[in-house]
């Protein structure tokens, strides 16, 4: 039984032949997969953060063996997302596979989903058995915080109210119900309080929700909640863009924390009383690291993120785990696929003198973030950053924000996709 | 003191350090770490997978490191490359130049090119442009940037941002290049991209 339901966990070994047929005959006792033969970096999570992470340890030390460990085999990028939702681009443009990286790196790739960590014995479990490491990177992105909003029922409301916070169906789901509503009708978009995923994210979204209207159903309106104070990235260049393409149609409300919802009434109460009513109801609820990084024991006081050290990103909570990406915090950096494209390198790049026992190097890091604004024109904000007394922080007087919306931006933010998933994929 | 301890030693302090979570002890970023995180958008090693994106390996390191510091003072016109270069020392920026200065280059894969644009761009190169673009455009002469085998619509942004006078141009180089039409231009550019 055990061996049926594992033969969707396939190991893409390049360069070891054994592997497969070794990790087959220890199935039937759930055990120990893939026995170590000599030094090993594990992986969890193969998006933005955790492929680059496992990519960058190969090319800097190839005698080092990694596993990377990915629950779906295939991912879809958020970044763009937003433009899938506007009809501006096919989910498949965000579609990768692993079988280039597998191949070009000799990593290997194991489809599964790793339940349980066990820093003692250095070993993570997956539903197939269990996978030694020397030194384990985690880099799960984010999981929901749905019990702090009333009435969310995580197996149904996200088909009814859907956040599309995490690419794929999501965005699909949300997409059809924006082709479903009817010219004249309401959207609601809820953003929850700082730290989530991707600050800009939320306002790119309304942006892109707007260009479909715009040009689809025009006596329709948007209603955004934000929890947080004012729009908390680009403030000044979403409200220019919005002003001058979506005049009367972005109806922003800051301070406005959405706590109840109600899929059957398609409705949403702030602070449990003043209820908004909504044709789509677009809930971003707030967020967390992944569950595996609360399971690990790597999520810090405030049981959400995870404390790492700045320069190696080794947990400061546990031992041997490394976490980057949007499970971390990183400082000044903030939860975006650039950032976690640049903490992996970090990461890899320290990791690999840990295990040689050669002197750690220092981070300098990167983040930038394109946010669309139509179909046509975008603005980023772009950064670099050091550490500095043991924290990552912006190197000052350098990034910013772009001076004004522009189809150039445009232009290189379709680029700066392809390049970073080219990055992941190959 | 620093010096006698050996690098076993440091590492074992390292550790310690890194066990209390708190500051450690590292060698300043280099020049390894400071490229890798320019790689999101200009690919790998600085290979980029285009479309307008500006590859970097095997570029003339002095060409690269001119474009970062004209990038940083603003002198040279750009959308992002300027807030990014503000971020780094003069040396940096020699460091990264080098590093991606001596990585493999690899032509733009295919893009779709205008072989007429192509053919006329050839004859305006080898009357214009050889002197300094050298070998097709491949090698360079003092500080001239490998042009060949760059992304087309890299190449059409930079001549138009020379065309409209954003970006300046040294005597020498805009002698040769102010009698050109835009017509012109783009003719070389489908050149230099089509070179393999
Ligand atoms: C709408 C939207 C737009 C965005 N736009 C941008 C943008 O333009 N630019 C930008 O830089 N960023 C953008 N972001 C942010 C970006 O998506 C994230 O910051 C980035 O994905 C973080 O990378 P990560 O590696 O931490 O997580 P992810 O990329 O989410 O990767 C995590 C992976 O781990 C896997 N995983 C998790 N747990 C397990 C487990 N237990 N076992 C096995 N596998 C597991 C998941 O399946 C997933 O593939 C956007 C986000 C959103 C929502
Ligand atoms: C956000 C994406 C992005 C990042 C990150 C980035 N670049 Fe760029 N780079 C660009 C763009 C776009 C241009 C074109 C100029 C512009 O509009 O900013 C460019 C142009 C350049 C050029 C000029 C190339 C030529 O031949 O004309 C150099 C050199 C360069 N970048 C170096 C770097 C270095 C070094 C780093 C890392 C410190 C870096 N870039 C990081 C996007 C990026």
């Amino acid at each position: 039984m055990t061996v049926d339901r594992r033969s969707f966990l396939k190991l893409l070994s390049a360069g070891t032949a054994g592997v497969g047929g070794a990790s087959l005959s220890m199935a039937a006792r759930a055990a120990e997969i893939m026995p170590k033969s000599g030094r090993r970096v594990v992986v969890v999570g193969g998006g933005y953060g955790g492929t680059i992470a496992a990519k960058y340890v190969r090319m800097m030390d190839p005698s080092i063996e990694v596993v990377l460990i990915e629950r779906n085999r295939q991912f879809v990028s958020c970044p763009f997302s937003n433009l899938v939702i506007a009809g501006e681009r096919k989910i498949s443009d965000l579609t990768l596979g692993y079988d280039k990286l597998a191949a070009h790196y000799g990593i290997k790739v194991v489809f599964d989903e790793v339940t349980a960590v066990d820093a003692e014995k250095k070993e993570v479990v997956t539903a197939g058995g269990s996978i030694g490491y020397d030194r384990l990177i985690l880099s799960p992105g984010i999981d929901f915080r749905f019990d702090e909003l009333e009435g969310y029922d995580p197996a149904t409301t996200p088909g009814i109210m859907p956040h599309a916070w995490k690419a794929g169906e999501q965005t699909l789901v949300l997409k059809k119900k924006l082709e479903e509503m009817k010219d004249g009708g309401t959207v609601v978009l809820s953003v929850p309080l700082t730290p989530y995923r991707c600050p800009p994210g939320p306002y790119e979204r309304t942006s892109m929700i707007a260009w479909y209207l715009k040009n689809n159903k025009p006596k329709s309106k948007i209603i955004v909640l934000d929890a947080n104070p004012d729009i908390t990235s680009k403030a000044g260049l979403f409200r220019k863009g919005w002003a001058k393409h979506y005049a009367g149609m972005i109806e922003y409300r800051g301070a406005k924390k959405v706590t109840v919802v109600n899929p059957a009434g398609m409705s949403v109460l702030v602070e449990g009383i003043e209820e908004v009513k909504g044709d789509v109801i677009n809930v971003i609820p707030p967020q967390r690291a992944g569950a595996i990084a609360v399971k690990a024991g790597v999520v810090g006081p405030d049981k959400n993120w995870c404390p790492v050290n700045a320069t190696t990103f080794e947990s400061t909570q546990v031992k041997g785990i490394h976490v980057i990406g949007d499970a971390c915090i990183a400082g000044a950096m903030p939860k975006s696929g650039y950032s976690a494209n640049s903490e992996a390198k970090v990461c890899a790049t320290n990791v690999v003198a840990l295990m040689n026992g050669r002197e750690l190097v220092d981070l300098s890091g990167i983040n930038t973030c394109y946010s669309s604004i139509t179909g046509k024109e975008a603005v980023s904000v772009a950064g670099v950053y050091k550490v500095d007394q043991g924290k990552i922080v912006a190197v000052p007087n350098s990034g910013g924000v772009s001076p004004d919306l522009s189809e150039l931006e445009a232009i290189y933010a379709d680029s700066w996709l392809r390049n970073i998933m080219t990055e992941m994929s190959s | 003191m620093k010096q006698i301890i050996s690098s076993w030693s440091r590492v074992l302090v390292t550790l310690a350090v890194l066990a209390a979570g708190s500051v450690v002890q590292a060698a300043p970023a280099t020049p390894e770490m400071l490229s890798n995180a320019c790689a999101g958008c200009h690919g790998t090693n600085g290979v980029s997978a285009g479309f307008s994106m500006p590859s970097l390996a095997g570029q003339n390191r002095v060409a690269i490191a001119e474009a970062m510091k004209g990038f940083k003072s603003g002198e040279r016109p750009s959308s992002v490359m300027g807030r990014l270069a503000k971020g780094y020392s003069d040396a940096e920026i020699e460091a990264m130049a080098d590093f991606f200065s001596k990585q493999k280059a690899a032509p733009a894969a295919a893009q779709s090119l205008d072989l007429a644009m192509v053919a006329k761009g050839k004859t305006l190169h080898e009357r214009h442009c050889k002197r300094c673009h050298l070998e097709s455009g491949k090698e360079f002469d003092e500080n001239a940037a490998v042009v060949a085998g760059q992304w087309l619509k890299y190449l059409q942004i930079q001549m138009a941002d020379y065309a409209d006078g954003k970006r300046k141009m040294s005597e020498k180089k805009a002698d040769k290049m102010k009698p050109l039409s835009r017509d012109e231009l783009e003719a070389i550019a489908n050149y230099y991209a089509s070179i393999k």
